[in-house]
Formats: C-alpha cells, sequence, structure tokens
C-alpha cells in the first residue's frame, strides 16, 4: 500500500472521527456496502470471512458495514450522497444510474468478470404446499381461478424481473408476437389480486394473509421463507425456463478514492468470485458465477432450467428494456386499461 | 351587518400591534404554506399546458382521483355520523370508563400511518379477525376500495369527535330545557337549538377530516391491494412518478390534486359562514 493511499486513510479516519461516527482504535479501516433488501443474510456471512481474508492478507482489521433496502431508493441514495465503497444492488439499470451521475465509470460492468455479477438468482414460484392448483409453468398463470401474487413493477425493482421471465416466457410460445405476448403477461396481471408495492410486501400477503396461489419471487427469497416457515406449508416448483437475475456489484470510484479504500474495496469485490466466496454466496441460495466451487449439497440446490438473460436480443440489455417496458406508457402501463 | 363589518379590512380596535401580527400572519403564511405550493406549481407548469392537460386528463389518473376523492368524501360523511354520537355520548352521559374512551380517540392521530395500515391489513384480511367473518358472507375488505375506506374511516374519526366535542360541552342544557318549556317537541329542540350550534364544528370536522383522507397514504397502501382502475389512489400514483424521476408528472397529479381540494374546501367555508349567518338570524 502507497504512502499516499495510508495518508488519505488515516485523514479518512480522522474525518470521520471528527463526525462521532466510527473510527475506533482497533479499525483501521471501514467500509460500506448498500446494497438491496434479500442480501441481508449473504453479506453477513461474507462480511465476517472477508475480513478475517483482508486480515491475513494485510494484517489490517477492516470493519463493513451494511445498508440494506429497496434497490432504486438505495441508488438514489448514493446520488445524493452517500458514502457508499461499493454498491451490490439488484438493477443494472441502478447502478448505471449512478455511473450517470459521474460517481463511477460508466464501463463498470467491464471491470469484474460475468458482467460484474459474481451470483445470479432466477424467478421461481413459491406455492402452497402439496401444489394444489397444479401450478408448474407460466402458462398456468393466466388460468381462470388462479391468483397471482407478484409485486408493482413500477416500484419494486425485484418485481421487474419477475415481469420480464413472464416476458421471456410468453416470447417463446408466440413465436415473438408482441400483441400476443402483451395479451399473456396482461392476463397474467389481471390475476394479481394485490400489486404490493415491494417483494417483502408481497412475500406477506401470501405467507401471512394467506391470499393467492402462487408467489412469484426471487430464488434465494423463496428458498429462505421455507427455512423460515418451514417446508410444511410451502414448496418452490422451479419452471422449465426463466430469466436469469444478474445483481450486479461495483466499486464506487469517487467515494472510495475521496476516501482511500479503493484497495480493499476491489478486494472485497474480488473476493466474492473466489472460490470461499462462492461457497458462501451457494449457501445463502444465490447460485454462484462459478458452481464447481460451491458445495455439492449446496450446488444439488440448483434446479437446471432454460434461463434467458437480459442481453438477450428479446430485450436488448437493461438500457432498452427498462424504457421500453417499464418507463410511462411502457408495455406495463399498457396492460391496464378502463374497465378491466 | 355582520358581512358589511368583515368587508372592512381594519375595524378600529382597543388592541394594539395590529400592522405587526398582520405583517407576521403573512409573512409566516407565505413561509410555511404558500412557498412550496408554489414550487409546487412552478414545477409542474414546467409540462407547458398541454403536458399538464395530458396527465391530468389520463384515465388512470382520473380514475385514481375518484377513487381518492369519492372515499374520502364517504369516508368523512360516515365520520360526520358517528363521530358527532361519539361525542355526544362522551360529553352528555356520565358511565365509567368514560375518560379511558375519550383518551382511545386520539389513537389514530398518535399512531404511524404505516403501523395502522399493517394492522387494519392483519385484522381485516380473509384470514384475519373480522376479515374470517366477513369472508362466509363473500364480503371482501381488505385488497378492495372498501377496505380504503375503512383505513379512511379509522384515521378521520379524531377530527370529527375533538371538533364537536368542545362546542358541544359549552353547549348549555338550559337552552335545551327554555326550549322545552316554550312547548318545543324533541325534534323541534334538535332541529332548532341543537343542529344550529353543532354544524359549523361538524363542518370544520368534516373538512379537516376530508382533507386529511385525500393525502392518506401509508395506511392505506397496505389494505388497498392498490390495482389500477380499481383501488389505486392518487398519491401512489405521485410515488410512481417519482421513483420514474419524473417530477414534473408527479406535481402535476399533486397539483390537480391541490386544485380540487381547495374548491371542496372552499365549499365547505361557504356552507359554514352561510349556516353562521343563518344561525345569528334565527
Amino acid at each position: 500500500m502507497s504512502r499516499l493511499t495510508r495518508l488519505r486513510q488515516i485523514a479518512a479516519a480522522f474525518a470521520i472521527a471528527g463526525f462521532g461516527t466510527i473510527a475506533t482504535a482497533s479499525a483501521d479501516t471501514t467500509l460500506l456496502n448498500v446494497s438491496y433488501d434479500p442480501t441481508r443474510e449473504l453479506y453477513k456471512a461474507y462480511d465476517e470471512a472477508f475480513a478475517a481474508h483482508w486480515k491475513e492478507k494485510t494484517g489490517e482489521t477492516v470493519t463493513i458495514e451494511q445498508s440494506h433496502g429497496g434497490s432504486g431508493a438505495q441508488a438514489r441514495a448514493v446520488i445524493d450522497g452517500l458514502q457508499a465503497d461499493v454498491v451490490t444492488l439488484a438493477l443494472q439499470g441502478d447502478i448505471d444510474k449512478i455511473a450517470e451521475s459521474g460517481k463511477l465509470a460508466a464501463d463498470w460492468r467491464t471491470r469484474l468478470p460475468k458482467n460484474a455479477t459474481p451470483y445470479t438468482s432466477t424467478i421461481v414460484f413459491l406455492v402452497r404446499k402439496g401444489n394444489p392448483k397444479a401450478i408448474h409453468d407460466c402458462d398456468d398463470l393466466v388460468k381462470d381461478g388462479i391468483q397471482v401474487i407478484t409485486p408493482n413493477p413500477k416500484t419494486s425493482g425485484g418485481a421487474r424481473w419477475n415481469y420480464l421471465a413472464a416476458w421471456a416466457y410468453a416470447h417463446e410460445a408466440f413465436g415473438g408476437d408482441e400483441a400476443k405476448i402483451k395479451e399473456f403477461v396482461g392476463n397474467i396481471y389481471r390475476n394479481v389480486p394485490v400489486l404490493d408495492t415491494a417483494a417483502r410486501g408481497s412475500t406477506t400477503t401470501f405467507v401471512q394473509r394467506e391470499i393467492g396461489d402462487v408467489l412469484l419471487a426471487w430464488e434465494n427469497e423463496a428458498f429462505l421463507a421455507l427455512d423460515e416457515l418451514g417446508p410444511d406449508n410451502f414448496e418452490i416448483v422451479v419452471p422449465p425456463s426463466s430469466i436469469l437475475a444478474e445483481p450486479p456489484v461495483a466499486v464506487v470510484d469517487a467515494n472510495v478514492d475521496a476516501r482511500g479504500t479503493r484497495a480493499v474495496a476491489e478486494e472485497y469485490l474480488t473476493f466474492l468470485y473466489s472460490d470461499a466466496g462462492q461457497k458462501i454466496i451457494a449457501r445463502n441460495y444465490y447460485r454462484p458465477s462459478n458452481p464447481a466451487a460451491a458445495d455439492p449439497e449446496d450446488a444439488k440446490r440448483f434446479t437446471d432450467l432454460k434461463l434467458v438473460t437480459i442481453d438477450d436480443p428479446i430485450f436488448g440489455g437493461w438500457a432498452k428494456a427498462q424504457p421500453a417496458h417499464f418507463a410511462d406508457g411502457g408495455t406495463f402501463d399498457q396492460i391496464y386499461k378502463p374497465g378491466q | 351587518m355582520r358581512a358589511v363589518a368583515a368587508l372592512r379590512i381594519r375595524k378600529p380596535s382597543v388592541i394594539p400591534g395590529f400592522g405587526l401580527t398582520l405583517g407576521f400572519a403573512l409573512a409566516y403564511m407565505s413561509l410555511i404554506v404558500l412557498l412550496p405550493l408554489a414550487v409546487l406549481i412552478v414545477t409542474s407548469a414546467g409540462l407547458g399546458w398541454s403536458g399538464f392537460f395530458a396527465i391530468a386528463t389520463d384515465p388512470r389518473v382520473v380514475a385514481a382521483l375518484k377513487v381518492s376523492f369519492g372515499l374520502s368524501l364517504l369516508a368523512a360523511l360516515i365520520n360526520a355520523v358517528f363521530g358527532m354520537i361519539v361525542a355526544w355520548v362522551l360529553v352528555r352521559y356520565r358511565f365509567p370508563g368514560r375518560r379511558l374512551l375519550d383518551a382511545f380517540i386520539d389513537l389514530p392521530f398518535a399512531l404511524p400511518t404505516a403501523v395502522a395500515g399493517i394492522a387494519l391489513t392483519a385484522i381485516y384480511a380473509p384470514n384475519g379477525w373480522v376479515g374470517a367473518l366477513l369472508a362466509p358472507l363473500g364480503v371482501k375488505v381488505a385488497y378492495t376500495p372498501l377496505g380504503i375506506l375503512v383505513a379512511l374511516v379509522f384515521i378521520g374519526l379524531p377530527f370529527i369527535v375533538r371538533t364537536v366535542q368542545p362546542v358541544l360541552e359549552d353547549l348549555d342544557r338550559e337552552v335545551e330545557e327554555a326550549a322545552a318549556t316554550l312547548g318545543a317537541r324533541r325534534f323541534t329542540t334538535i332541529r332548532r337549538v341543537i343542529v344550529p350550534a353543532l354544524l359549523p364544528p361538524l363542518l370544520t370536522g368534516f373538512a379537516l377530516a376530508l382533507a386529511r383522507a385525500v393525502g392518506e397514504y401509508g395506511s392505506v397502501i397496505f389494505i388497498a391491494g392498490n390495482i389500477p382502475f380499481v383501488s389505486e389512489i392518487a398519491p401512489l400514483l405521485i410515488i410512481v412518478k417519482l421513483t420514474e424521476f419524473d417530477y414534473a408528472g408527479a406535481t402535476t397529479i399533486a397539483t390537480v390534486m391541490l386544485a380540487i381540494s381547495f374548491m371542496l374546501l372552499l365549499l365547505i367555508n361557504l356552507l359554514q359562514s352561510w349556516s353562521a349567518r343563518g344561525r345569528s338570524r334565527g
């Protein structure tokens, strides 16, 4: 570590101490990871492992602080000045928004392997025990009398993956006929009795209020729900095809340079790709980008299915998909028409 | 006579300090109320008339406004009737636990709105205490417009009770007795003595409850179901516009809501002064 970085670190520590927040004698460095909601458990385990790894490598003690919230709201907080060293959000579009504000380089996706996504997930169905309504694939969601629980993609980042998963299915089923795709996806949303504003709200509606026959959920959330509530009441149905949800990670250049934490922040993200990091990822129900590194019993949980990515020509990447589907007047808005 | 006096800007008064206090009142009102409203209107004006008009007449926005204002009016009406009965019971009768009941009235004020929304949803969901009783009858409350109404009635109740209560306390029973000795029957006493006295505070309470209900977000969002064209409220549309970084669109809906609210409140105030004049004549 260069002398200058060290100096900057000390200066940063003093600055922080001046505000009376953190910085104890033992904490050489603090790192703030601004993340979205369902990663709490993952990063709790990972932060511990990383601190040990950093200590072993450099002899320094690093304290990692976590901030969790809705992905879009977290992005706005960083844009508005939250001193995040790294962001680990749900949507590429949210980190792009931070990049637009100039806090990190526009090519952030190329700086880490696999488009800066050390873990992925997908959208699966959580159904009531025994799957009484026999829901196995997306076309079961449009049937009469099926109630589907999913949040509003306008207000929930995770819900956008749900919407796109349905869209990808319909694209395949109708050979790209846009009118039919819209009708199909619209029919799913007409079976939605409650459009919550966030993913956890939808889980509560489905689990606690016992509304609906199927919850569209992130795979890691579905596993977590099974863990918390016991497998006696619910089961997971993995459809034959779904979308590859890629929650990306990035170092926030402007903040790490100001705080002198670039080295540790970069290592924090790189270590996610190591065998040890991938093991923790798999144990916390995210799909590791290198499945070979995961413990075999964790790896076998993840059913093989056909996964469509956001960069597939169907969507053409976030920069295109976001305005086409979720902006004012986009395909999602077109679903709801008066008197329906 | 009164109307003429009200028109004159300054009435000779023995109390000094008129200029100073009026100046303070105007400055205070401008800073606290008018400035934010001006920013609101300026931001929405960025769209120009056609843009403003397109959003204000968008079918989904119109539907949400109908839900918000229709249910708010209905909730305020329900509260006007039942809040008045509650106030009457609290003032006119003595019974054990009266003070406790009196203290409970303010709970909807004190409770964070999100907590109120979650609690109401838990109770009125089909598997909740009340919802389970209603479900066999085919009545759904949570996740329907009826659920929104329940939440709005809940948050609006204190406004009616707390405005009517003090007036009712000041209303001498002797007046009613005098009416009875003069040969008035009970209904006439209510019509000619009690209602004219209670109408102004009732209208004030109604206006407050209405205004609060129109802007309510926290408690409604959990119980509403939020289905566009059915149970989507206007404040949710504002939030949706904000998540799209569409500040002009959000303020446009806000401005429309503000205009409607202002007209409603103006109407209520007119009713109030009309009823006050009727009373002074009677």
